[in-house]
This record gives C-alpha cells, structure tokens and sequence, in this order.
C-alpha cells in the first residue's frame, strides 16, 4: 500500500497535476509518524509512510495548505474524507486547490495499547497479514492487530470515502457501527453516575488543548477560550472550570458538524474518551431530526442551521432529562 | 547497604505514611500511571513513568499567589502563603529528579520563590532506579544515570529485593525512621542487576543521541537555521509537549474575582501558545515557527547559556510519547545537527 | 516565611497629570508616606490593579526625589485603561525595581550624554535626564533630540519648556511629525532630526521610543560615525513575574526584565532579532 501511495504521488508530482503532497513522515520509532508537506520524489521514497500507525487525519491542515499557490495532493482515509467535506462545506478549503486521492484503510492500531501490555524497548513492528511482531529489545512480541486496534477504529463507521478525486484500491461502505453503545450506557447511568463518570475522566484534563487545535470541526480563527479578556484562562484548570464547562462548551459548538473522526480522544495525552461528548450529540440529533452524518456530503444544511416546522420544541430537554 | 525483601513494600509505604503524606506511581484505569496518594490497599506501580511528571508536587499547574479585598479606593493584600506540610515522594526516576535541580535553579536563584521553596524543603524524594527502560528513554544524553538516580534518598529493585540509600539529612531522617523493615545486606545482585540494565540502556535506539552540536555558544547559529520552518510547520499549537514536561517552568499570573475578592494565582503557561509573548501593541513571536524555536531553543541554547553549560531537558520521553504529531526533542536535534 | 517578590506593595495615586490626549502621569507615594522603594534610572516596577491586571511601567521619576515616584503611562490596553480612569486616592499594588538600569554612576558618568526620545519613549529617559540634572557635576553636556505625533502628544512638556530648557548647559531639540498651527520647532521624524543635527561622535547615546524610530535613528547614527557600544536603549516585552521565572520576556538567552531592560547596542545586536 505505502508503495503504491509513493508511486502515485511522484507521479501526480511529476505530471504537474500537483506542486506538493501532504502525507504521513517516518518517526524515530515503529510508530511516530508526522504530518508532513513533501515537495520531492526524493523526499517521497525516502520519508513518506502509511502503515498501521498512521493514524493523523490531515484534512485541517488543507485549510492553510490549499490558501497556498498551487495545487497539493492530499491522500485521505474513509473517516477523513468526511472532515475534508465538512471543511469544503463550511468554505474552510479551496477545493479547487486540492487533488484528493482516497486510500483504504484497515483500522489504524494504537502504540498505547501495545505498550500497556508491558511492550517496551520497541525496536520495530511489522504487520503479517493481521498479526503485528514486535521487536523489542527485550525479545519479541505477536499481537493480532485487531487486539491492539485504537478505539476509534473497533467502531469504524464507514470504509467509504465521501470525497475523492481518485481513489486507489476498493471502495468499501458505510458500516452499520456499534459507534453509539457507549453513549447508551452512559444514558442508562442515574444522572449520579454519569456525573461521577465524567468528573473522573474530566478532572483528568490538563488544558494541553490538544483536543481543541487537532479537531477538524475546531477553525475559529481566534477560539473564544483564547480571548485573554473574557476572564476564563485557557490554560488553567481553575476551580473546576474546564471539568464542568470546557469540553461541553466545545462538544456544542461543533455539534451538528462533528464528523467523529475521534482525533479528540486519540491525541489526549490523558486518555479522556472526549469523543463520547461528541457522540451523544450525534446520537441525539439522530433521534431528534433524524438520521444525519456531517461531512457526507457538501451541500446540505445540517440539522441545527436549518429549521423545519417539525423540529422539537426545547421542551424535549425537559421530557429527556426525566429519569 | 539496606534491603528487605518487596514483599515488604506495603508496609514501608504504611510506616512512611504515618508520618508523612505519601505519594507514588500507581496504575489507573487506562494502564498508565500516576502519583497517588497513598492509602491502605494502593499498590505501588512498576511503570517506567508517570503521565504526569512529578514536578506537579512542587510546582503544581495552579496555584493561589495572593489574595485582594477591594473596597472602594482602597486595596488590601493578604498574605496567604502557608507552610507546606511534610511530603514523601516515592518512586521517582532518575530524569525527574534532575528535572528538580533544573526547577532548582530558576526558583530557588534569588529572588527565591518562597511557594516552590517551601514544598521543596517539605517535600523528601525517594527515587527508584530504573531496570527496564524504553525506546523512548534518552536520559543517557544529558549525563543521567538512571540506574543510579539522585534524590534524598534512592531505592532499587533487583530480584525480590528493594535496596535503599540515603544521600542527605532528609534521606537519612526518612531511612532512619523505616530502619525496622531493613537488614543490612551484600549488594553482589544489585550490582548485577545494575550492569545487565546499563546493557539495555546501551542497546536503547536513542543511546546515541548527541548533544554536541548544541550549547549556549551555538545560539545565533542554530537561531537562524532554516530548519525550524519544516519542523513547525504541523505543530498544532497545543501545550501537550510543556504540560507533560518535568522542565518546562513557564507561568502565567492571573487574577480571578471570586465575587468577595480577588485571587491572584498562577498556573502553567505554554512558549506554544499564542497569547504567549502578546502585547497591547503587538507580538515579537508572531506564528507557531517562532513559538515552536522558543521552546528548544529554550532547553538546548538558552538555559546552558544560563546554567553552565547544562540542558534543560531530562530526557525523559513523555513529549515522545505524548505530542499529538510525534513532533518533539529528539527530532529536533536530529534535523538540526545535520549541517 | 521570607518576603516573596511576587507579592505586592501597596501605592497609593497623590497627582495625576495628563500629559497628552492618551498619556498621563501618576505620582505614587507608599500608604505611610514616602517612597515606596528605592531604583535607579531605567528600572521597571510592577503595577497593578487586582482584578483587571498587572503589568511593568518604567519608573519615569528620577531616584534623585525622595518624595515619591512618577510613571508616564500611555493608555493602550486594560489594565492601562483602567489606570486612566483613576482618581487621586486610588490605591493600587507596586512590586520592584526590577531589571537594571542606565549605568549611570559607571560608564555614563563624566560622558557628554545625548538623549533621543520618540512618544512615550521619553518617559523612562526622563528619569535619567532628572538624574543627571541633579547631579550635574557628574556629567558633560547634555543634549536632547525629542519628537513626537504633534505638539499635543509630546509627553512631559510643561518640564520640558519650564526646567530643562531652562537648565545651563542642556540643549533640547524638539520636533513633531506633522506641520502644525501655533508650532514653530522643526517638523520631522526624529531620526532624520538626528542626522540633521549632527551631533558630535564624541556623546554617548541613550535612545528609546516606537521600535521603528529605534531602528532608523540607530541607521542614523552609525551614519554620522557612531559606534554601537556608545548607545544604550531600553526594551519592553510582555511580562508576568519580573525576576525572569516566568519565561516569556526573553530575547535569546537574556531576560528583558532582569538582564535588561537596558542593553548597550552591541550587546542587543548579538541577540536573536525577536523583539
């Protein structure tokens, strides 16, 4: 696959189709990957990388690449054809200045749950038709990839790209997920509970604000929690504030344009399942107006910018919130 | 030197806490680790580091400086320092507690910053050694032992055995007071258990990483390299990288009106933000090129410049682990020591 | 537990002067009367208002008054805003000096000093040229290049006509951006005034206004054959603690608020140009 992408891409370079390619950059490790922008063959074969660990989705960095001069080439993963779409519908990438090709994408594993296993001192990790062999310098380690598989892709929610200009190998569907059983527990919890459940994982939070500036659906120029005169330090968990309001401040203003890519979650460094926030949205506005997925396509109004006579009446609050 | 067997552990930690507020790594839910208090039935965790660095206890992300009663034109300040109380920080590893002599010498140089000083006086570490490092450990580069750290006092593992050391007043007050639970014993197997790790750490990927091309006397030349465009150019702008970091020292002050007063309080602050260095006027580090620079250029220039030559990174390798873009130190010195 | 910097000093506003349409200059005294510290020309102190913010002004008066001090404040922000709306009997927290200051009893002493001043740049120069005036014997000749937006924006004015032109032996050059009614001093900017003026080679400069000014007068001077060692100039970056712990006010591997705020020129040139 990775071989496949590189030839591709020298040769949208070479055909002049592109001046550049955003991509995935080889780490010091098996696992590390950067976003990069490649300019060169070159740099292509000797940098370039898609593996299992690749999991950056890099739609957001089109909004400042495809202001640029020139065409770039963008190689998209199913979930993140869904932010880029998102992205064109809000008028936040210049589709013209982009060539999107769609790549498959198997699940992407997570080097956190490899290490929580005790694997360490990874020297490299290669992938053998679904069993991953890790190379420690404490000897070696087999884990089926789908063990060790990042949350996010346990609950995939579609293998089909929504946005392409080309697509490399087969086109999968959209998958019928088990994306919403967390958001149904969490429902089923007394309102106790649930309370408890997020004051333990929120209190966790150390305001890196990571979760804000990776979020596709996060492009406000200047966000409202960095505007040093509206009295709420962006930085600092102060009496409680980013446990009670930050993330749930977040989750509605992208509610109804959140794509669940789940970038949120994976970058964490405290491993706050964020996205669940996100989800109870997703699964709300589905019960309320709907069955709707943002960034399907890049026309529609999503469900709370367009208004119909038959939306609910903010009663539903009350009625919902009865236990 | 001192030993009892590990499955003594549980009472060491309940004989420390008698005495003291003790904290250490302990596992949490989502198998990584953090310092904890200890309470009957905590168990002490083998993770090679905690999330968190343990700078939180000394210089923890928020904390009350002062407080103001307004009252019509008139102000009144209240002094609501307050001795800390006596602490034990167990388990530390090597690269923090040189994190703490780093911290040392920009808040305890003149003028003295009383808040760090007193929880540093209060406060005794205990460090572990390490025995099982990882790909991520670079610890060796900046001159760190971690089969040998420092610290008040030092534990070690080897076998069924816990080994300690006491290396000042502090350290001794606290061994003195555990001394029941130890034996005095030969240290043939530590010894052995010392060797075989400082192989490992030999074989580790980043045993090699160099830090001669970096140094106070580099600081125009590596200023103006025309690498930190392509080794910014994805960084998202966030503050995993300095929150997560034993060394990072930055603060902000800020103040918050409580509705009866005013609290001043301070709380970490991040070089990658961009409200960093602005002004009414204007902002000398205008994109994330200029912040990003500032934080390494801070570690591997700036701070030897200051501090004799020594870097203001422990290696540690929580960045390593934790940036959203695998965008950190190592990489860094990598790209910028190719000429 | 011992003092700690960060907590303040109370103050309290005994005159507020308006300089300009958005410059004013208030004299601070400690509660009990008198200073509240003691500085040196070219040190910074820490003002506040709890609740709105605290930030670092220059301390405009020279260490020579020992009544009180003065800060030239330019309203551009919050906390200064609020500063601007105060009355006389306001108190507000004061924590210093901080930085260093013009090296006024060592390399400047015995020198023939030429200021040059843009906007509120005079007002941490004024604190030195007070303190020279004080101590007259310690220093030769005096000249001062000072210029501004219009005759309204020039900062400290009234002193300027009534005690320093006054002074034997100080001359004092001003100028104003734009032709004005009722102005009859040049019109220009100040470095063009510098070159035009042609001080000797012989003067030591301290220099301090708009970053801008500070960058064509400097181009100005090595024109005439100055030599980058005989100026001085003050910096200003965003601050927090003031004792360089807080890590934002740096310009390479110096602090501004502790290894400056003062530079010599060719110290200044060998730092990174981030500022």
């Amino acid at each position: 696959m990775q071989k496949a992408i590189i030839e591709k891409a020298k040769q949208l370079l070479a055909d002049g189709t592109v001046n550049r390619v955003i991509g995935w950059k080889k780490g010091e490790f098996a696992y590390d990957s950067t976003p990069a922008v490649f300019e060169s063959a070159e740099e292509l074969e000797n940098e370039f990388v898609y593996d299992d660990f690749t999991a950056s989705n890099v739609s957001k960095y089109l909004i400042k690449e495809s202001a640029k001069e020139g065409k770039v080439l963008v190689f998209l993963k199913p979930c993140d054809t869904y932010s880029f779409n998102q992205l064109v519908k809000e008028h936040r990438i210049n589709r013209e200045n982009v060539y999107v090709v769609g790549i498959e994408c198997w699940g992407k594993a997570d080097i956190e749950k490899i290490k929580a296993r005790g694997i360490s001192g990874i020297k490299s990790i290669t992938n053998n038709e679904g069993t991953l062999t890790i190379e420690t310098i404490y000897g070696t380690e087999s884990i089926p990839t789908y063990e060790v598989m990042a949350e996010r892709c346990l609950s995939c929610k579609s293998k089909k790209h929504v946005a392409y200009d080309e697509l490399m190998g087969e086109e999968g569907e959209v998958i019928d997920s088990n994306r919403f059983d967390m958001v149904a527990q969490l429902e089923n919890m007394t309102s106790e509970e649930r309370y408890n459940f997020w004051r333990d994982q929120l209190s966790k939070c150390i305001r890196c604000n990571a979760c804000r500036n990776v979020c596709p659906a996060c492009t406000c120029e200047k966000c409202i929690f960095d505007n040093d005169n509206s009295g709420v330090a962006n930085k600092a968990p102060a009496d409680s504030f980013e446990e009670n309001m930050f993330h749930i401040i977040r989750a509605f203003h992208v509610a109804g344009r959140c794509t669940d890519c789940g970038e949120c979650s994976r970058v964490c460094p405290q491993n706050i399942p964020l996205h669940l926030l996100n989800r109870k949205f997703i699964k709300d506005i589905n019960e309320l107006y709907g069955e709707y997925q943002a960034g399907e396509d890049t026309e529609s109004r999503g469900p709370l910018t367009a208004y119909t006579e038959d939306d609910c009446e903010p009663s539903v609050v009350h009625e919902r919130g009865v236990e | 030197m001192l030993m009892m067997s590990t499955d003594k552990l549980d009472e060491l930690f309940a004989l420390i806490a008698k005495n003291q507020t003790l904290y250490l790594p302990v596992d949490t839910k989502d198998a990584t680790a953090e310092f904890t208090k200890w309470t009957e039935g905590v168990k002490y965790s083998n993770a090679l580091n905690t999330v968190r660095s343990a700078k939180d206890f000394f210089f923890p992300q928020t904390e009350d400086l002062v407080d103001f009663k307004m009252s019509g034109k008139n102000i009144e300040i209240i002094d609501i320092r307050k001795e800390a109380e006596d602490f034990v920080l167990f388990g530390v590893r090597a690269c923090d507690a040189k994190s703490f002599e780093i911290l040392d010498s920009v808040y305890l140089t003149e003028p003295v910053d009383s808040y760090y000083k007193t929880r540093r006086d209060h406060g005794t570490v205990v460090t572990m050694a390490c025995t099982r490092p990882s790909e991520t450990c670079f610890c060796g580069a900046f001159g760190i032992d971690a089969t040998a750290p420092k610290g008040d006092a030092c534990c070690y593992i080897a076998g069924d055995k816990l080994y300690i050391e006491a290396f000042t007043d502090k350290g001794r007050a606290l061994v003195d007071s555990v001394s029941s639970l130890f034996t005095e014993g030969d240290t043939a197997e530590l010894e052995a258990t010392k060797a075989k790790t400082k192989k490992i750490l030999a074989q580790l990927p980043l045993a090699n990483l160099s830090t001669e091309a970096f140094g106070g006397d580099k600081l125009t030349e590596l200023f103006n390299s025309d690498k930190w465009g392509e080794l910014s150019e994805s960084c998202l702008a966030c503050g995993t990288c300095t929150f997560v970091c034993p060394t990072c020292q930055c603060y902000d002050i800020k103040d918050f009106d409580t509705g009866h007063g005013i609290k001043r309080y301070r709380c970490w602050d991040s070089c990658m933000y961009s409200d960093f260095t602005k002004m009414a006027h204007g902002n000398p580090r205008l994109t994330q090129l200029e912040r990003f620079r500032q934080r390494f250029m801070h570690k591997l220039v700036y701070y030897p410049s200051n501090n004799n030559g020594e870097f203001g990174c422990v290696g540690c390798g929580r960045c390593l682990s934790k940036c959203p873009i695998s965008m950190n130190i190592v990489k860094v010195m990598k790209a910028l020591e190719v000429k | 537990m011992n003092n700690d910097t960060l907590i303040p000093h109370l103050g309290v506003v005994t005159d507020i002067r308006i300089d300009t349409p958005d410059v004013k200059t208030f004299r601070v005294v400690s509660p009990e009367g008198g200073k509240v510290f003691e500085h040196m020309p070219g040190q910074c102190a820490m003002l506040s208002i709890p609740g709105v913010g605290e930030a670092m002004f220059s301390i405009t008066s020279s260490p020579t008054n020992t009544e009180f001090m003065e800060f030239s404040i330019k309203k551009c922000g919050c906390l200064t805003d609020w500063l601007h709306l105060m009355d006389v009997g306001q108190q507000i927290t004061i924590r210093g000096p901080y930085g260093n200051a013009f090296p006024v009893e060592t390399e400047l002493k015995g020198k023939d000093l030429l200021f040059i001043a843009g906007g509120i740049g005079l007002a941490p120069l004024r604190s030195v040229i007070n303190y020279v005036r004080d101590k007259r014997e310690n220093y030769g000749s005096v000249q001062i290049v000072y210029g501004s937006r219009s005759k309204d924006d020039l900062v400290d004015y009234q002193e300027i006509i009534n005690e320093w032109m006054a002074d034997d032996g100080i001359e004092v050059n001003l100028t104003i951006d734009n032709p004005q009614e009722g102005w009859e001093g040049h019109v220009g900017f100040v470095p063009n005034f510098v070159k035009e003026l042609e001080p000797s080679t012989s003067k030591t400069v301290l220099v301090c206004g708009p970053p801008i000014m500070i960058k064509f007068t400097l181009a100005g001077l090595k024109e005439l054959g100055f030599e980058e060692t005989q100026v001085y100039t003050t910096m200003e970056l965003r601050m927090k603690c003031g004792v360089g712990k807080c890590g934002r006010c740096n310009i390479g591997d110096k602090y501004v608020c502790k290894d400056g705020p003062v530079f010599r020129y060719d110290k200044l040139a060998e730092l990174p140009n981030e500022y």
